[in-house]
């Protein structure tokens, strides 16, 4: 970790962080090490899958999506191969979790893809990780080789006669390869371009094979979960929403920094007190909770518990986990445009409205940022976000829209500021 | 073309890792592989990688000119990476990319004329909660000011 801990924290994915060589087989064997591979080799496909539903274990990549489910969904009985496909192609803005995970102890990763390989008798893996975090892939392919050595990977596994195979494979620079469909596309060897779905990937993913594709933490907690039991988890969060968070808080904080935290932990007490509250007395202005595609929330509607289904109620996401908090020296016309600068750099244009309306409304935002709008743009940003809700193949789309709108809805007078013929209120910042 | 013989093994490594009659899936791996040996992404290299994979340049190029990574000219030796991405833009990060193209002058994505350096401005690099950050090819510098990119600058003129 580059930060210190809090009090707070419940650290079960992160628990080997800071041991002397956490990276390395040997310690990770001494500290529970692959023994939730042990208690998998066990069971039947069936009970390890019914195992992680009771958990209430939910994506961590961003949707939510229950990952018991997600894997129940793969035709066991097809007679193609099956993969499993790690997603550590972290790059929703605000977003640094998965870096620490890998980085601090790459074991856990291995294990629990392993043990989603056995649910789902999947015998070849692939790790997607950003071209970015090459160190990664380094620490990585040391890990897997040590695997294989101590006899975890490969022909037999822990000489059951289990065999996987488990590969790193780098991106090269792409946000949109971080959604799963074009991820697969990206593996392949091609334009990350997305999917259109249905098939999902549980049914025809990498190589048009079922595929168990979850997020790197997602993955991490799979161990934790066959070795302390699935009420362990579950009794960690809120309802239905199973475990622990790793939370990136950062933006306008005293101590900005990766925390892992029960599920359902409140929001301000997570600024205030986890993330020390904000630097010189200043006011906290607005937050975006679960990384850059997230609604924004004001800062009284922060009094809330971090889950995904709580989030949803309070019309945001808890998303990725990337808590960006904003003081009341912030722009929000100028967030506004920095968030739309980024989709519109990242559209992959395979679909019109996100590839036309990120253009558009980057144009028409950073126009108004520079004081030359006018009041009939307020309601057209709107317009245009809300044109491209749920028309595009994936959700990049959503993903800028949504922030937008919120903005524009929450912060309208910001925007009304702007017009007074003198640039931005906040003199450009 | 020939390549050393650490990134041939690299290569031979990579073409077992996919499924029979799937060899494309190495491209994008071999391509940020080759650049890092070569500096960019040139013509032969992209003939060179199209043709062990039974590919045409031509569908080389629609990859590489998809990838904000790969490169279709030579970058500066080292390659400075600045994010201003939300949460490197709240603690100075478009501030620390001015400074950095002052210091070096340069202009975005322009390359220095002795091949030392080149600048660009990049979107969330994964340091959010250590921003602003940069990256001086693939690594990480954390809590960047400009008084620390100028201490950092430094050392690299001492050591060359």
């Amino acid at each position: 970790m580059y930060n210190q801990g809090h009090p707070a924290e419940v650290r079960l994915l992160t628990r080997r962080f800071g041991l002397a060589d956490s990276r390395s087989l040997n310690t990770y064997l001494a500290q529970e090490g692959y023994q939730g591979l042990q208690k998998a080799l066990q069971l039947t496909p069936e009970q390890i899958i019914e195992e992680v539903k009771a958990s209430g274990l939910r994506g961590r990549g961003g949707a939510g999506f229950p990952a018991g489910l997600k894997w129940s969904f793969v035709p066991r009985s097809s007679p193609k191969p099956k993969y499993i496909v790690v997603n550590a192609d972290e790059s929703e803005p605000g977003t640094c979790k998965d870096r620490v995970l890998i980085e601090n102890d790459p074991h856990q990763l291995i294990e629990g893809a392993m043990i989603a390989a056995r649910a789902v008798e999947a015998h070849t893996g692939y790790i997607y990780v950003r071209g970015e975090y090459r160190y990664l892939i380094e620490i990585l392919d040391r890990a897997i080789a040590e695997a294989y050595a101590g006899g975890y990977l490969g022909e037999s596994v822990m000489g059951t006669g289990f065999r996987f195979d488990l590969y790193t494979h780098t991106g090269a620079g792409a946000y949109e390869c971080g959604e799963e469909s074009a991820l697969l596309e990206s593996l392949e060897g091609k334009r990350g371009i997305p999917r259109i779905r249905p098939p999902f990937p549980a049914v025809v993913g990498a190589f048009q094979c079922p595929t168990v594709l979850n997020n790197v933490e997602t993955f991490c907690a799979v161990p934790s979960i066959l070795l302390k039991g699935a009420e362990h988890f579950a009794s960690l969060g809120t309802r239905k929403n199973g475990g622990t968070r790793l939370f990136c808080l950062s933006g306008h904080l005293n101590r900005p920094g990766v925390y892992e935290l029960p599920m359902g932990f409140n929001l301000r007490r997570m600024i205030e007190e986890v993330g020390g509250g904000i630097p010189g007395g200043r006011k906290l202005k607005a937050v975006i909770p679960g990384g850059s595609s997230c609604p924004v929330l004001k800062a009284e509607e922060t009094d809330l518990p971090m889950d995904f289904d709580s989030l949803q109620a309070a019309g945001s996401m808890l998303g990725s986990g990337g808590v960006v908090v904003m003081d009341e020296t912030t722009c929000m016309v100028r967030m506004a445009l920095r968030i739309m600068r980024f989709y519109a750099h990242e559209s992959c244009g395979w679909c019109i409205p996100c590839r036309e309306g990120t253009l558009w409304l980057r144009n028409l935002l950073d126009r108004f940022h520079a004081g030359e709008g006018a009041a009939r743009d307020i309601p057209l940003i709107s317009e245009l976000a809300q044109n491209m809700l749920g028309k595009t193949f994936c959700p990049l789309g959503d993903a800028a829209a949504l922030p937008t709108i919120s903005i524009v809805k929450k912060f309208r007078e910001e925007f009304e500021a702007h017009l007074a013929g003198r640039g931005c209120p906040y003199g450009g910042g | 073309m020939t390549f050393s013989p650490e990134l041939e093994a690299r290569f031979a490594e990579l073409a077992r890792h996919y499924p029979a009659g799937r060899q494309r899936a190495a491209l994008v791996p071999m391509l940020l592989y080759a650049q890092d040996e070569t500096g960019w992404i040139s013509d032969p290299v992209m003939a060179e990688i199209a043709a062990r994979l039974g590919l045409t340049p031509l569908q080389v190029e629609e990859v590489v000119s998809y990838y904000s990574m790969l490169r279709r000219r030579p970058g500066g030796r080292r390659h400075i990476q600045v994010c201003t991405n939300v949460s490197c833009l709240l603690r100075g990060g478009e501030r620390l990319y001015g400074h950095v193209c002052r210091r070096l002058q340069l202009e975005p994505r322009q390359t220095s004329p002795d091949g030392e350096f080149s600048v660009e401005e990049v979107e969330c690099i994964g340091a959010c909660c250590w921003a602003p950050a940069i990256q001086v090819n693939y690594d990480f510098h954390h809590h960047m000011t400009p008084e620390k990119f100028d201490a950092l600058l430094e050392t690299w003129r001492g050591g060359r």
